[in-house]
């Protein structure tokens, strides 16, 4: 547990991604094999079944400690991490036990069925054997979510370089759907032996930005254009006669849209399509909010089903036949997926329609439509172009719309989390109506490190009231806030809820009486709000 | 009855007309220490522990009318009763004792529990209203002894020196960077500072504290005088472009922040060393209770929690809004 508990310090405070490298590789050459598989699965987001849930761990920290409620909500807020502020209270150890890694996950694993008692006595022994770094760590195991700056990509290269096998090769290896408790690091990396995984999925290929004019990327012709849509990345698999869908996040999503049950049949088998799940209806996609009613939810319901229809929006074939084509040409790739598309006629089965343009003015052009046709604006992929593997420049650019703007005023402020800890950085934003404030959105990015220093030194010393974690501030620091779309909501006082709302500027220069209003909003609404993303 | 009082100015002394660390220009100042939120510009009088007095000068100006007094002794001031107290914050930080008619409050200036070596160890003074910091008055702040830090520090010395590297320490200049310079002088044999250090330095050396020499850096020094040097600088050099000379080089905060873990990351650290001339949660608490006061008040950082906490265990407590620092000391290399 030391060497993890060092390595996940390491990784965390360093900003050099050398370093980290360095520290993975490093991490997976010496570690035991148990934990590195169970490494391998934590980094890549297979999180091992909660046996044990957050308030129990808060309970029996309040416990151990005897501290009041109200000082442990007033530590987690301060600190912004459960997992850490436990650490941070518990006394120190009694009955120091070193034990790797696996043997921990392991017995948190043999406690799902057991009783509260059986669970509280496991965790109370461990916080006692553990040091302060192991604890955290341990907490962070149960309570899931490692959010400390290692990208699946670095652990792949990592690994690359520990096992010298090919990144792109070694990302395949190591998804789809596997479970660290019956299966070792070194079977996942040399699986060409013993056979594929039916299900595993492809690594997806990722656009980088567009910054400048489409111009700088040479001519016309050598570029298809597609509306970027909002919804969920996804692939569909089809082998061996069972479906298989995936996202992005490579989450095994296959029961939560029942609608793909018919590609099964209609699917040959060996076919794998990219593409995007959307809610969609009359030949428009649906808000984004209406599709976040369907992620959410483990089993569907049929009301569901009826207000937030999904369809698979696919632009890509990945494997046809049996055999990976993801060398082969995106022309050469999208004839076949034109064909298989129009041959199978499944309604939930779409394709990205290609848009038709002479030049890249004209492209230009079509692009202000984007808003209209419920996209969030345009993918140019090189017609020449493989799929690659991750996020590649080059060959893929997303060419997103300028996102719609507001000028609004921060009314709230609460701490935040991880590296914004201890700092006011998530606030609430209000607009005007007439002599009232409304509040809108809240947004936590978008701040330079100084603007943030600057204004949490402010409303420490502006704050009204406390609630709980929460300020109210004085009225008076003025953001443009910049967003993706906007839809109708009830669930908003204000009526309606943004897509990505994110600080766009501190308005320094704007007093707080000409902030724009909720008619401004419902205006905005009006005018963008029909078909675009919540 | 009210010996001291909160106003505009600071903490106010009715019957001897006199503040406590004021924050705007008064006649009379009585200063805890020389960190900067606490001794300003601009007072008529200022009266501080002698050890304070160079310090007050070498801040504030020559010119200041300043008077030092030892801990432990008496001054009248219209038959108020004032005397300095150890408060083991820096060298020459001192809390106030104020007795009017029997009536006894004390204003603790910042401390801390440990004995760092150069500062006079705090000693508790029964009162009957203790006037105390709180900027670390949550639990999750608990310091370990500092030899553990210090052997931390040494520890990753050498590493960075085994890897070629440079050891840049961020310490506060006046009291943190001393107490590394006094802690680290058997391990190290020659220490590099920035301007901000070296100055109170070369005063604190003339003063005869025990502290090791050390080398000013300045636009001459030569870069290979940085290879696997031991520097140390205030909190400001950071992202400074003055940092970069030191390259290849290992960055090092030392402060009661990097306890926790947002705050390190957020500093770009390589290394965070839990060290802070403030006392921790437990050591409030030992203060608050060896005064034995009936009525405490809780000024800067989680003053309001701390307060409340006490409130809980039965004693009258308060927080009270100063001007030093509040909850932004975070940024405020003082800590």
């Amino acid at each position: 547990m030391q060497q993890f508990a060092e390595l996940v310090q390491l990784l965390s405070n360093s900003t050099k991604t050398n370093e980290k490298l360095g520290a993975l590789s490093q991490y997976f050459a010496t570690a035991p094999d148990k934990d590195k598989t169970w490494v391998l699965a934590l980094f890549s987001g297979r999180r091992p079944k909660r046996t044990v849930n957050s308030t129990q761990l808060k309970t029996w920290c309040i416990q151990v400690t005897g501290l009041s409620d109200w000082l442990f909500e007033e530590c987690y807020h301060t600190v912004g991490d459960l997992g850490e502020t436990i650490a941070l209270l518990l006394p120190p150890r009694t009955n120091p036990v070193a034990a790797p890694l696996h043997y921990w996950l392991e017995q948190l694993q043999q406690l799902e069925k057991a009783t509260e008692e059986t669970k509280q006595a496991f965790i109370l022994q461990a916080w006692d054997a553990l040091d302060n770094g192991e604890r955290f760590v341990f907490n962070k195991l149960i309570t899931g979510g490692f959010r400390i700056g290692v990208s699946q990509k670095m652990m792949v290269n990592a690994l690359a370089r520990t096992y010298d096998i090919e990144p792109a090769t070694l990302s395949h290896m190591i998804s789809g759907n596997w479970d660290p408790h019956n299966v070792t690091i070194e079977e996942l990396l040399h699986q060409h032996t013993t056979g594929a995984d039916a299900s595993r999925p492809y690594p997806f290929y990722l656009a980088y930005a567009l910054e400048g004019p489409p111009g700088t990327l040479g001519t016309e012709k050598e570029w298809q254009a597609e509306w970027k849509w909002d919804g969920i990345r996804g692939q569909i698999i089809k082998r061996e006669g069972q479906l298989f869908v995936w996202s992005r996040g490579e989450e095994l999503i296959t029961e939560k849209f029942p609608e793909f049950v018919p590609l099964n049949t209609a699917l040959p088998d060996g076919t794998v399509l990219d593409g995007e799940i959307l809610t969609f209806a009359d030949g428009l996609p649906l808000p984004f909010q209406t599709l976040q009613t369907r992620i959410g939810r483990k089993n569907v319901t049929r009301k569901q089903l009826q207000e937030a229809p999904v369809i698979f929006l696919s632009y890509d074939l990945l494997e046809w036949e049996g055999t990976d084509i993801r060398e082969k040409t995106l022309a050469e790739r999208r004839a076949l997926l034109e064909t298989l598309v129009q041959n199978i006629q499944a309604p939930v089965l779409q394709l990205s329609p290609e848009i038709i343009f002479g030049s890249w003015d004209e492209l230009t052009q079509l692009r202000l439509q984007s808003r209209d046709k419920g996209s969030e604006g345009l993918m140019l992929k090189r017609k020449a172009a493989a799929y690659q593997v991750g996020r590649k420049r080059g060959d893929w650019w997303k060419w997103k719309i300028d996102p719609l703007t507001i000028d609004a005023v921060m009314i709230y402020a609460q701490k935040g989390h991880g590296r914004r800890s201890n700092l006011y950085t998530d606030y609430t934003f209000a607009v005007k109506d007439g002599d009232q404030l409304v509040p809108f959105t809240k947004a936590y990015s978008g701040l330079t490190d100084k603007e943030i220093a600057e204004v949490d030194n402010w409303i420490k010393r502006h704050s009204l009231e406390k609630f709980g974690p929460v300020r109210t501030v004085q009225p008076q620091l003025v953001f443009e806030i910049a967003f993706e779309g906007i839809a109708a909501s009830n669930r908003h006082k204000s009526g309606v809820a943004l897509r990505f709302p994110r600080i766009n500027r501190w308005r320094k220069d704007k007093p707080v009486a000409e902030i724009n209003t909720l008619e401004d909003l419902k205006e905005l609404l009006r005018v963008n709000g029909h078909n675009t993303g919540s | 009855m009210n010996v001291l009082q909160f106003t505009d100015n600071g903490i106010y002394c009715a019957a001897g007309d006199f503040y406590i660390d004021p924050w705007k220009p008064v006649k009379r100042a009585v200063i805890t220490h020389a960190h900067s939120d606490h001794a300003r510009w601009g007072n008529q009088y200022y009266l501080c522990e002698n050890a304070s007095v160079p310090l007050l000068r070498l801040r504030l100006g020559n010119d200041i009318k300043v008077q030092g007094a030892a801990y432990g002794e008496t001054i009248f001031f219209n038959g108020v009763k004032v005397s300095l107290h150890p408060a083991g914050h820096i060298i020459g930080s001192a809390q106030i004792r104020v007795e009017q008619d029997g009536e006894v409050w004390v204003a603790s200036g910042d401390y801390k529990l440990e004995n760092d070596g150069l500062s006079a160890p705090f000693e508790p003074i029964r009162c009957h209203t203790f006037i105390t910091e709180s900027t670390f008055g949550l639990p999750i702040y608990r310091w370990a002894p500092q030899q553990q830090i210090f052997n931390g520090i040494t520890q990753w010395i050498y590493e960075n020196q085994q890897a070629g590297k440079a050891s840049v320490l961020l310490a506060y200049s006046l009291g943190k960077a001393q107490r590394l310079l006094y802690h680290l002088k058997d391990k190290v044999d020659h220490f590099l500072a920035h301007g901000a250090i070296a100055i109170p330095h070369e005063v604190l050396l003339q003063e005869g504290w025990p502290l090791p020499p050390v080398e000013r850096i300045t636009p001459e020094t030569p870069k290979t005088a940085f290879k696997n040097a031991v520097i140390i600088a205030p909190p400001s050099a950071e992202d400074n472009v003055w940092m970069r000379r030191f390259q290849p080089y290992s960055l090092g905060i030392c402060s009661g922040w990097m306890q926790v873990r947002g705050n390190m990351r957020r500093r770009n650290a390589d290394a965070g060393f839990v060290l802070s001339d403030h006392a921790d949660w437990a050591g409030l608490l030992d203060a608050v209770t060896a005064t034995g006061a009936e009525q405490v008040y809780s000024t800067h950082g989680f003053s309001s929690v701390f307060a409340r906490y006490l409130t809980e265990k039965g004693i009258a407590a308060r927080e009270v809004t100063t001007s030093y620092g509040d909850e932004e000391i975070i940024n405020n290399p003082e800590s």
